[in-house]
């Protein structure tokens, strides 16, 4: 079932391939569909899972057996609670995002295509159980996203898209080393066994040189000051439904990694380094909110933020415990659903008006209601507002880091007021106020296909909100499981 | 009815405000066609609002009838949130926690925000944002109920937080308002209301996660309990309070948090007279009453506490004897006297200090309604434009006196003997809190009475034509469509050539709200023996309880005297229709500090964060993450072409330079190992 899911949007991405050029309509139909089936199987996997047993849905198929290098080198995926969450947040803001990008004109067929097999690309590193599998599907998204950005984005397309490609294989061509490094070691790749095994028995470089070379490639996709400046180039320059997928689930896939890679596979070196990750995770919130702060542009502004709140994925995970992992998971996903709808109403606006500079803009709310309404709400749940899931994630990152480190959570609290500086102040300069005339004849959004995705991300964020529970019972088994390997 | 109450009841005080909101947000759901006549949404929000009032009231009636009156009435804990973390259990639960204080409060907020209901049908009428306003008030109510039920930190924090969203939202109302020539734009004192409150909140964060560490509870209860037995180092249990504190600094306008409150006035004034005088910005000092136990178990806390208050009293009086704007004085005046209550609590008078908040919360809805219908008359609430108003509106003008005599402290209204008992708590505790305290006496019965002479005596100047009633728009910008002033609506053409009397929905609320403003303090009076401080007192530990000190006729008749002294002295300069009043050489320094607010706006806006962080550590931050750092990245990849540039010269493609390479090599080559083999 889960190779099912994984590959589902893959054979839609082949299924618009196949289609005639002529037909314009039909790629996005498609698209849905696809996306749509995708999201169902992955509710009724969550439905079906048990959170107490460790991971499940496991296909394996054997591959490059026998005697590849004293390897047994597998096809294997499964998933846990960690996993699932994020396979859940995978299906379900690519099926926003193709709804979101209902409009495209421009090579409908390939856009379509892409994000499909972008989908895949993604699903599989949150499933892969294999580390050579996790390593394939980590590169398997660049290609559609090298496309996406260059083909359909604005501004400086080609040097973004370039940016981003050569950053992430910077990051992982070390992880690659780290992988073999470790396999040479552990003598396996299986992922599970890895997480089980006791510290590894002569190394053939250093343990901690293989967990740093392991963590490059996610404190770059996650990211993690100083190696973030491809984001904000990335975002300001993608189109609307790659925005909110690449800070709703591909950020994500450095956080994970860092996790079930990282924490999980060398913990004892984890611990040693805990310290400089939590201090490393306060300047990020910090430095993060500072350079938003100072932004112009509407998108780079977003981009920023996200940078600060990525730093509490990190604190959470840097505390090595129970409270602030859960925590660190919690913000990676509730994290995907607020940004993804700050994303989602950036877009909105871009659409209208054509330009992302903050000064060019005044009053928006009073001839967009809805979009005055869905932007102060995206705001507002960013700022970590209580009953709305931002907060419950921040607050469980707080309590989870506190006790060990005082001081840079301290620093790290003072990052929700700067975040109610910049975003109430965004919305001061583009809601508020006096409307312009200049796009006093633009609509509002009224489109189905527009308040839908809205609507489907103001739910979600409001139900983890108020009763998140719901999201906690899924995740909090698998996190014990990681916590009883840091003893 | 009265014998007991189940939970269920109680929950019903927050959920029905609850209900109201969602019902009205869900209207807008439908086509706007066929949406429901904003009248009847208001009506049916004032209907559920009433049910909650009355449930209130069952409450503190149960709460009365105890055995100990006011003491706590048990229900349950609800799971919400909960992690198992080894031997640690995080858990945040939901419940309730009901005693006196909780119940004295549930009525005070349920009762001024009912009022506040009904008197915005008169006030509101004809805005187009007439649904989403009665939607934003009963976010509030529930938001402010939750964080009185609030048994523990967290769901109080989190109701806290609430609340700020609320005061927000309703501050900027008016959204798309310009500035006011001299004052910020709604939008503005929203955005500056929520982050100067937020920026005490993340102390009140940090002081939630600092307890939880140390005590692995979240529970009010728990906490009083760790604290008073000392369980925890004593400087654990001061920084904990102080943490608190400035959470409660920031919602309770506290020195030198207190600058968003006079912005927050661009809001409507039915929203000042329920947010920003009688409920959210008392959120404060109930949050200090709650923990009390705590405080009282650190000295510095407490005295951090009576410190902060009595300067905070001081110099917000002072800036209200200069201002022009009715509101603003009011504003000054709130600031002024929630700074009473928080030197009440810091010289150790629990009872004196909730006694005034609830005095205070009648007194001073009453005042700013009343300002709001001085407004509705005249269209300004610049008192230069009003006078001689006693004459068209005779019911505003008998209650606002009213509600002016009971805040300067003029026996027996209300507010004298709140005062009272503040003054004798500081006397007994530090002569020098208790002088200030007495000052600020003096100043509040002369500002509230230059307020009152400005306003109703003397001749009419005129007020403001056209516009509409909310103070933000009373300017309104001829450039801008009817859209751009959406309280234009119904008033928008009428121009009031003389004013005249708010209808009997505003009046009505001012006349029920002059009861309690005379009589409320009565519940406390000493001749009937304190029952209302017997009550508040079953809310904290036994130890805790002490008896009242006795009443001082010397305290009283000074403080009466100089009262009655400020009042004649604002009578001498005001009564008779003049504005503005000659300064002396030596008062003119003064002048100029207190109406430019001691120049802390400039200094926070401008100097802090305009300079220093705008133009200073963030400007630096932001070049070098574009210069330093990203600029690494782009010469990495200018200094791999620049090497490839170099290198690929050497793939010339002709043979003969390779067979040139490889002959060199492979001399190379051979020269190394004869070298090596020689040695």
């Amino acid at each position: 079932m889960l190779s099912a899911l994984i590959f589902l949007p893959a054979a839609g991405a082949l299924v618009i391939a196949l289609l005639p050029r002529e037909r314009v309509a039909l790629p996005r139909l498609v698209a849905v569909l696809f996306t749509l089936a995708a999201f169902v199987l992955s509710v009724v996997m969550v439905i079906g899972f048990k959170p107490e047993d460790e991971f499940q849905f496991i296909n394996t198929i054997k591959w490059l057996t026998p005697d590849f290098g004293g390897f047994d080198l597998k096809y294997r995926v499964g998933v846990d609670g960690i996993s699932i969450s994020l396979v859940l947040l995978t299906t379900f803001l690519t099926l926003l995002a193709v709804l979101i990008s209902w409009n495209i004109s421009l090579r409908p067929k390939e856009y379509f295509a892409w994000i499909l097999v972008l989908e895949t690309g993604v699903l599989g590193v949150f499933t892969a159980l294999d580390f050579v599998l996790f390593f394939l599907f980590w590169e398997v998204e660049l290609v559609p996203m090298y496309a996406l950005i260059s083909i359909w984005g604005s501004g400086r397309r080609q040097y973004s898209a370039i940016k981003f490609v050569l950053y992430t294989i910077a990051g992982s061509s070390l992880m690659l080393v780290g992988i073999l490094a470790l396999g040479y070691s552990a003598g396996t790749f299986d992922i599970v066994e890895l997480g089980r095994m006791g510290p590894l028995q002569d190394p053939i470089i250093p343990a901690s040189a293989i967990f740093f070379l392991i963590m490059a490639a996610f404190l770059v996709k996650l990211p993690i000051v100083p190696f973030h400046t491809w984001l904000p180039d990335a975002h300001s320059d993608a189109p609307t439904a790659v925005s909110v997928l690449l800070a709703g689930v591909l950020l994500k896939m450095g956080g994970y990694g860092m996790i079930r890679l990282g924490v999980q596979i060398l913990p004892e070196v984890a611990k040693d380094y805990a310290t400089l990750f939590a201090f490393i995770a306060a300047v990020n919130v910090v430095y993060g909110a500072f350079i938003t702060l100072r932004q112009r542009d509407l998108k780079r502004l977003i981009a920023y933020s996200s940078v600060s709140h990525m730093g509490y994925v990190l604190l959470g995970i840097s505390a090595l415990g129970k409270v602030g992992l859960t925590g660190a998971t919690v913000q990676m996903f509730t994290h995907g659903t607020i940004t993804g709808l700050l994303f989602v109403m950036v877009g909105l606006i871009y659409d209208r008006t054509h330009t992302r500079d903050i000064a060019r803009m005044r009053g928006l709310a009073r001839h967009w209601p809805f979009i005055g309404v869905a932007m102060t709400f995206a705001g507002f749940a960013s700022l970590g507002l209580p009953a709305l899931s931002g907060f419950i994630a921040e607050l469980l990152v707080f309590l989870g880091t506190f006790e060990k480190y005082e001081v840079w959570t301290i620093l790290a609290v003072t990052g929700v007021a700067f975040a109610a500086g910049y975003i109430l102040w965004t919305i001061q300069r583009v809601m508020h106020g006096p409307p312009m005339a200049e796009w006093e004849a633009l609509p509002d959004a009224t489109r189905w296909w527009e308040r839908v995705p809205v609507g489907a991300l103001a739910l979600v964020i409001i139900g983890v909100g108020v009763y998140p529970q719901v999201l906690i019972d899924l995740i909090e088994p698998s996190v014990q499981v990681v916590v009883e390997r840091l003893g | 009815m009265f014998d007991s109450i189940n939970e269920f009841q109680v929950w019903l005080i927050y959920l029905l405000p609850l209900a109201s909101c969602l019902l009205i947000a869900a209207q807008y759901v439908i086509p706007a066609p066929i949406r429901p006549n904003p009248r009847s949404l208001s009506t049916l929000s004032i209907l559920l609002m009433a049910g909650s009032f009355l449930l209130a009231l069952q409450t503190l009636g149960v709460v009365m009838n105890a055995a100990e009156p006011g003491q706590m009435v048990g229900f349950g804990e609800h799971r919400w949130l909960s992690i198992a973390a080894g031997d640690i259990h995080l858990d945040v639960p939901i419940g309730i926690r009901l005693d006196g204080l909780t119940a004295v409060m549930l009525v005070v907020v349920t009762a001024v925000a009912l009022l506040v209901q009904f008197y915005s049908q008169g006030y509101m009428a004809g805005d187009p944002g007439y649904p989403r306003y009665y939607a934003f008030l009963s976010l509030f109510t529930t938001s402010m109920l939750g964080l009185v039920l609030a048994d523990n930190m967290l769901m109080l924090f989190m109701h806290w937080e609430l609340v700020g969203l609320c005061s927000y939202l309703l501050i900027g109302f008016w959204f798309a308002n310009p500035a006011r020539p001299g004052y910020t734009s709604p939008a503005a004192a929203a955005k500056k209301a929520f982050i100067v409150t937020r920026a005490g909140d993340v102390g009140f964060l940090i002081a939630i996660l600092l307890i939880w560490t140390r005590t692995h509870t979240f529970n009010i209860l728990e906490i009083q309990e760790i604290a008073e037995a000392h369980r925890i180092p004593d400087h654990i249990i001061t920084l904990f309070a102080l943490g608190v504190f400035a959470g409660a600094a920031g919602k309770s306008a506290q020195f030198p948090l207190h600058t968003w409150l006079p912005d927050a006035m661009e809001g409507p004034t039915p929203v000042s007279a329920l947010i920003h005088a009688a409920t959210m910005v008392a959120a404060g000092v109930y949050l200090v009453a709650r923990l009390f136990p705590v405080y009282e178990a650190s000295e510095q806390a407490m005295d951090v506490v009576a410190i902060i208050g009595a300067i905070t009293a001081l110099v917000a009086a002072t800036m209200g004897l200069v201002m022009r704007d009715l509101k603003r004085v009011l504003a000054y005046s709130t600031i002024s006297q929630l700074g009473y209550m928080m030197l009440a609590l810091g010289v150790g008078g629990l009872v004196a200090g909730i006694f005034h908040l609830m005095n205070h919360a009648f007194f001073k809805a009453m005042l700013f309604l009343g300002s709001g219908s001085v407004n509705h008359g005249t269209n300004t609430f610049d008192m230069h434009k009003m006078g001689g108003l006693r004459r068209y509106m005779p019911i505003t003008f008998a209650t606002f006196v009213i509600g002016s005599l009971s805040l300067a402290g003029i026996p027996p209204l209300s507010g004298f003997w709140s005062k009272d008992e503040i003054l004798v708590d500081a006397w007994y505790e530090n002569k020098l809190l208790f002088a200030a305290a007495l000052t600020v006496a003096f100043m509040t019965a002369f500002y509230m009475f230059r307020a009152v002479f400005l306003t109703f005596f003397g001749e009419y100047r005129g007020g403001e034509p056209g516009g509409g009633h909310g103070g933000a728009s009373a300017h309104g910008d001829e450039s801008h469509d009817a859209h751009a002033q959406p309280d234009g609506g119904a008033h928008a053409p009428a121009h009031h050539a003389m004013p005249h009397e708010s209808p009997l929905v505003m009046w009505l609320p001012l006349a029920i709200l002059a009861v309690p403003s005379i009589l409320s303090g009565l519940v406390n009076a000493p001749f009937f023996h304190h029952p209302f401080g017997d009550f508040i007192l079953q809310s904290v530990p036994e130890t805790l309880r002490h008896e009242p000190h006795p009443f001082n006729w010397g305290i009283a008749i000074s403080s009466s005297v100089l009262a009655v002294l400020g009042i004649a002295f604002a009578a001498l300069l005001y009564a008779g229709g003049r504005v503005r009043v000659p300064l002396s050489l030596l008062a003119r320094p003064f002048y100029v500090l207190f109406s430019h607010k001691y120049f802390l706006d400039e200094l926070y806006e401008r100097a802090i964060v305009g300079g220093i962080l705008y133009q200073g550590v963030w400007r630096l931050a932001a070049w070098f993450d574009a210069t330093v750092v990203d600029g690494a990245v782009n010469g990495v990849a200018r200094f791999t072409r620049g090497a490839s540039a170099i290198m690929r010269r050497a793939q010339t493609g002709s043979e003969q330079s390779y067979g040139l390479m490889l002959t060199g090599g492979a001399a190379l080559m051979v020269l190394f190992l004869f070298i090596t083999a020689l040695r």
